[in-house]
Parts: structure tokens; sequence; C-alpha cells
């Protein structure tokens, strides 16, 4: 069974259509990418599948599971975690909350043990703290654990937003633009990082972007989206020397 | 592996030399303010300031819960204090010499603080909705709403029960030997002075308990992700209006304390007090002593109730420093060159400790 089925999938914003008729079946452990020129409706897509907007139509499946229409909080306990194109942490709370946070519904106890200090608060407090630490570790981020996300340069916020979207533990992870902002030294080890976590995690990964290094180095599909409409899909070195592909990027 | 474990052992100590440090302050403060007292170096007037001091130190605390921790500009808290007062002070008036001293005061406590606290929950669930101004001019109408409201209100007990009424005493239609405890405009008088500067620090110490806990917990952790970036938040699964809620509901909770502490330190109790003037006099004590900073908002209040009294000498200049505090305070707090400046300081006070403490190790 695929990990993500996307059918039919569309949505206008008055007489926009921002995303039309896009579907899509993304199999389990796949590192699958998105590409198209600006305002193609990239970015729309992945609010969709999180329920930020509502499709007008389409289907959408997780693990076989009929997801369409459910909220953001729902999507995210059943399994989708997401980044955003401009970064958004929890700038006033140290890197290291900022992961504890993402484990809010996977390791839990009551505001009540947490006022008082109960034992239960203490267990899990612990385990947290070992958790966050372990995924801050494969981002490189553990020495800065104290320090306030707000005060992360550029390129290590946008690791710990992906730290943090996997302490969700989803089964499906979305990247919008992670290599946006890094340099090439940066946008290198971010490869490195995103084949590791599907490795080590067991994850399967869609993402978007525009730096084609990075998309012909780690993506093994693409769909390329332009105007909102699906232009090419398939193994990534086949896409990206479809003609029609080239010509969107080049423009007419 | 060792050096993650250093990283997050540091962090802990932080937050629990933070927390030391607050209560420690209110420790050290009435210790000094008894000893003054038994010395006789207090003045009547200020003694008599002492128990109202602690009724703002609570409601600044449980404002900043609000503002500071949870990102919203309230403007009603005098309403939920209204609440806490009235509640508790019927409560007391209409058990009195049932109960003795002590469990009837902390049955009042209890009882301002879950009216309180549900009537938080009752207008937090429309109001949260709205954002920044929306929710500041809404809770400012909710607070002055809740105060007209209870200035209308007769209600007595008798054997059958409790009677209410919105029109005249004679409504209550009261059996002989009933009791008539809420008045109308006139309010509720006689209740027991219950309160005390002590009883007041023993509350303020619970408040603290309870915001610097929830604060380093993981429903603290929520309340702040929501401030930060809802729309993060939600993408982790975090019900964002629930946790606004639970911020704004133990807020309430507080404030109502801190309307018990008041009520039962008056003879006579009306809604004078209630209005959107002390709502803003705490919201001023939150914006100086720094949004967030518990701590902060804490030593304003006390500064800034204290003053004008302190300051009674000098008459007609009274309110001229009293400004030029007020903008002291305020530089003190945002101006960032004083940020700064306070963050090296901050810096290295640990860093000399640590130094010391290395080579006492080696
Ligand atoms: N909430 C909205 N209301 C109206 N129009 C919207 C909304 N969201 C997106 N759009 C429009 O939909 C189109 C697709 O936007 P989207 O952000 O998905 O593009 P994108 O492919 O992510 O582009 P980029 O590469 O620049 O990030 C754009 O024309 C955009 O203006
Ligand atoms: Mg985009």
């Amino acid at each position: 069974m695929a990990m993500l089925e996307v059918k039919n999938l569309s949505i206008s914003f008055g007489g926009l259509h921002a995303v039309d008729d896009f579907s899509v079946t993304i199999e389990k452990g796949e590192l699958y990418g998105l590409i198209g020129p600006n305002g193609a409706g990239k970015t729309t897509v992945f609010n969709l599948l999180t329920g930020v907007y509502k499709p007008t139509e389409g289907k959408i499946s997780l693990d076989g599971k009929d997801i369409t229409g459910k909220n953001t909080i729902e999507i995210n306990r059943a399994g989708i975690a997401r980044t955003f194109q401009n970064i958004r942490l929890f700038k006033n709370m140290p890197v290291l909350d900022n992961v504890k946070t993402g484990f809010h519904n996977r390791y839990r106890y009551s505001t009540v043990s947490g006022i008082l200090r109960l034992p239960r608060y203490r267990q899990v407090e612990n385990t947290l703290n070992e958790r966050a630490m372990e995924i801050l570790k494969v981002f490189d981020l553990d020495k800065e654990a104290a320090i306030l996300a707000g005060n992360l340069p550029y390129g290590k916020q946008r690791k710990l937003e992906i730290a943090r979207a996997l302490a969700t533990e989803p089964r499906l992870l979305l990247l919008d633009e992670p290599a946006a902002g890094m340099n090439p030294n940066e946008t290198g080890e971010l490869m490195e990082t995103i084949r590791f976590v599907r490795d080590h995690f067991d994850m399967t990964i869609l993402l978007i972007e525009h730096d084609m290094r990075l998309v012909a180095g780690i993506c093994e599909k693409l769909s390329v989206l332009n105007f909102g409409r699906l232009l090419a899909q398939g193994e990534t070195a086949e896409v990206l020397s479809n003609p029609d592909v080239i010509t969107a990027y080049l423009g007419e | 592996m060792d050096k993650s474990l250093e990283i997050i052992r540091r962090m802990k100590n932080r937050t629990l030399k933070n927390h030391l440090i607050t209560y420690l302050i209110v420790i050290v403060f009435y210790v000094v303010i008894q000893v003054l007292i038994n010395t006789g170096n207090l003045s009547s007037l200020l003694t008599g300031l002492l128990v109202p001091i602690c009724v703002y130190v609570i409601a600044a605390i449980s404002l900043n819960l609000v503002v500071g921790i949870s990102g919203e500009l309230s403007l009603g808290h005098a309403g939920f204090m209204c609440i806490g007062a009235y509640t508790s002070a019927f409560f007391s008036n209409a058990v009195g010499d049932g109960l003795p001293e002590i469990p009837r005061f902390i049955l009042a406590i209890l009882i301002g603080a879950v009216c309180a606290g549900l009537f938080g929950v009752l207008i937090g669930i429309p109001v949260l909705r709205l954002k920044g101004d929306y929710l500041a001019i809404v809770t400012l109408a909710f607070g002055e709403i809740i105060k007209n409201l209870v200035n209308v209100v007769y209600m007595g007990i008798d054997s059958n029960g409790l009677h209410i009424s919105t029109t005249t005493a004679m409504d209550l239609h009261m059996e002989p030997g009933g009791k008539q405890i809420i008045k109308g405009a006139l309010g509720i008088s006689g209740t027991p002075r219950n309160s005390s500067f002590t009883a007041g620090i023993i509350l303020i110490l619970i408040t603290l308990f309870i915001v610097q806990n929830l604060i380093s917990s993981r429903s603290g952790r929520a309340i702040m992700a929501c401030r930060d970036n809802r729309i993060a938040a939600e993408s982790i699964g975090i019900p964002v209006t629930r946790f606004k809620l639970l911020a704004f509901a133990v807020s309430a909770a507080m404030a109502g304390v801190a309307g018990v502490l008041y009520s039962h330190n008056l003879a006579t109790l009306n809604t004078k007090k209630f209005d959107y003037n002390t709502s803003i006099l705490v919201l001023v004590f939150v914006v100086l002593g720094g949004i967030g900073n518990i701590r902060g908002s804490m030593i304003a209040a006390v500064i800034l109730t204290a003053l004008p009294e302190m300051l009674r000498f000098l008459s007609n200049y009274r309110m001229l420093i009293y400004a030029i505090v007020l903008i002291v305070m305020m530089l003190f707090n945002w101006a960032p060159a004083a940020r700064t400046w306070r963050e090296r300081m901050r810096e290295k006070l640990p860093f000399k400790k640590k130094a010391a403490a290395g080579k006492e190790e080696a």
C-alpha cells in the first residue's frame, strides 16, 4: 500500500486554480521531490496535505487511511509533519524545548503532574530530554540546545525545523524548500542529513526544492507543477530531461 | 553523550536557580517587612498597604501568565478579581461562625479561585477566538460587564437556600431569620477580615509555585509554542485554543485569589475598585516588569503600589516622581542598551561561580 495517495486534488482561490487536478502516489521509504517555478502551487499542495486548506475536490489517503478534510492537528496525529518555506520556529524558546514541544502528543503527562512535579513528570521529562538530544545530534545541533531558537543562524534554524517535525514521529515528512538560503556547503550537508533521516528513521519524505543539485542528488522521483497543473511525473532523471520541464523552468 | 547530559543538567539547574531566586526574593521581602514592623519602623500607612501590595503582586503574576506567557492582551482581569472577591466574601459571610476561621478562609480562597476560573473558561471560549486588539477590547468589555452585573445583584441565604434578585432587596423574599449578604451597589459588609500580610505572602508563594512549574512543564511549553507561532504549533499537533484557554483559566483563577485577599481585608466591599483602571494598572505592572518576566512584574507591582505612599512627603511633586520612576523602569527593562547590559551581567555571574567551582574540583 502506498504511504501517500493523492487523487485529483484541486483548490482555487477566487478564480485562481492554485492546484488543479493533482495526483501523486508515494511509496513507503521514498524520497520524492515536488518542483516547479515560483507560484506553481507547491506550497499550496503542502497546505492541502496538512489540512491548512480544505480541497475543493480530490482525495488524500495516508497509509490507506482517508484523511481528506481533517484539520491540521488531526493530520499531524495521523502521521504527517512538515516544515515551512518561511521558517516558523518557537523563537523565544530554547532549541531543546522546540524539539521537546514536537513530542507533545508522543510523551504525555498531565498539567497537574507538571505543576506538582509528580514522579511521572520527572520520568517523562528525562525521556524527553534524552530523545530530543538524540534528534538534535542528528542535525548537529546538540551543542546549541540551550540557545534560543531565534538566535540560531539561518541554516541551523532550517535544520531545527526538521528536527522538531521529526519529534512528532511522523510517517510522512514534508519539507518546504529545506535548502533555501543555505550556501553550497550547507546544502551538501543537508543532503546527507536528509538521506540519513530517511534511512535511520525509516521515513518517507516529500520535499519542495528549487536547488536542482539537491533535487537531482537525492530525490528518486519527481512531480513537476506548473500553474497548478501537473507537468511531468516519474523517475528523477527522466523528468529532468523532459523538454516541457526544461521550457517551464527556462520560461517561455 | 556526556556533553549533552551536561548541557541538559546546566539548563535544569538554571531553571531551578531562577525559581528559587524568585521564592527567595519573596521570603526576604517578608522578613524585612516583619523586622520593620516589629522595630516600629514602618509607617501605619505603609502597613495598611501590605495586603493590597500582595493583592497586586498576585494579580500581576496572574496577568503575566496571559500576556507574557500565552501572548494574549487581556484588559479584563479586574473582572475576575471581582468574581473572586464577591463569591468568597459571600461564602465567608454565609458560613459566619459555622466554621473556624482558618478552614473557612482556605475554603473561601478555593471558592474564589474556582468561581473566577470557571468565569475564565466561560469568557475564554468565545473571546480567545479573537486576536490581538480585538481580544483586548472584548476582555475590557467583559470586565466591565462583570462589574456592572455584580453591582445590581442582591443575594441572601436562609433555611430555604440561596435567594438572588437583580431588582431590590425586597424581591429576595427572605424568611425572617435569613441573612441578606450582597446588597446591590452597597456590596457586602461585615466580611471577616482574615487577610493578613502573612496570608498574602503564602498566597504569592503558591501562585509562583503554580506559574513557574506550569511554565517549565509540557503544558507550559505548549502554551508558549502557541504564543511564538500558532501555525507551527498546530502543525506539530498542539490544540492551540485549548492551551490558550488553559492559560486564561488558570490566570483567571489566580486573579480570583487576589480578589479573595482583597475582599477579606475590607469591612465593606463594593465593585468600584474592579473597573478597567485596575485592569490597566495591573497591565502596567506587567509591562514595566517585563512581559513574560514573572519576577519583574512582581517587583514592579510592589514598587508602584508603595511608591505613591512613600512619596507623600513630596506632596505636589509626588506624581512627577512617580512618572519618572515609571519611565526609568521602562527604560531599564526595554531599552536595547539596558537589555544587552543586563545580558552581559547575567553571563558574567555564573561564569565567575563556575571558575571558582572548577578550582575547587581541581
Ligand atoms: N491563501 C491564498 N489566497 C489566495 N491565493 C493564494 C493563497 N495561497 C496561495 N495562493 C496563490 O496560489 C499560487 C500558488 O502559490 P504557492 O505558494 O503554492 O506557490 P509555490 O509553488 O509554493 O511558489 P514558491 O516557489 O514561490 O514558493 C500563487 O499564485 C499564490 O499567490
Ligand atoms: Mg512555496
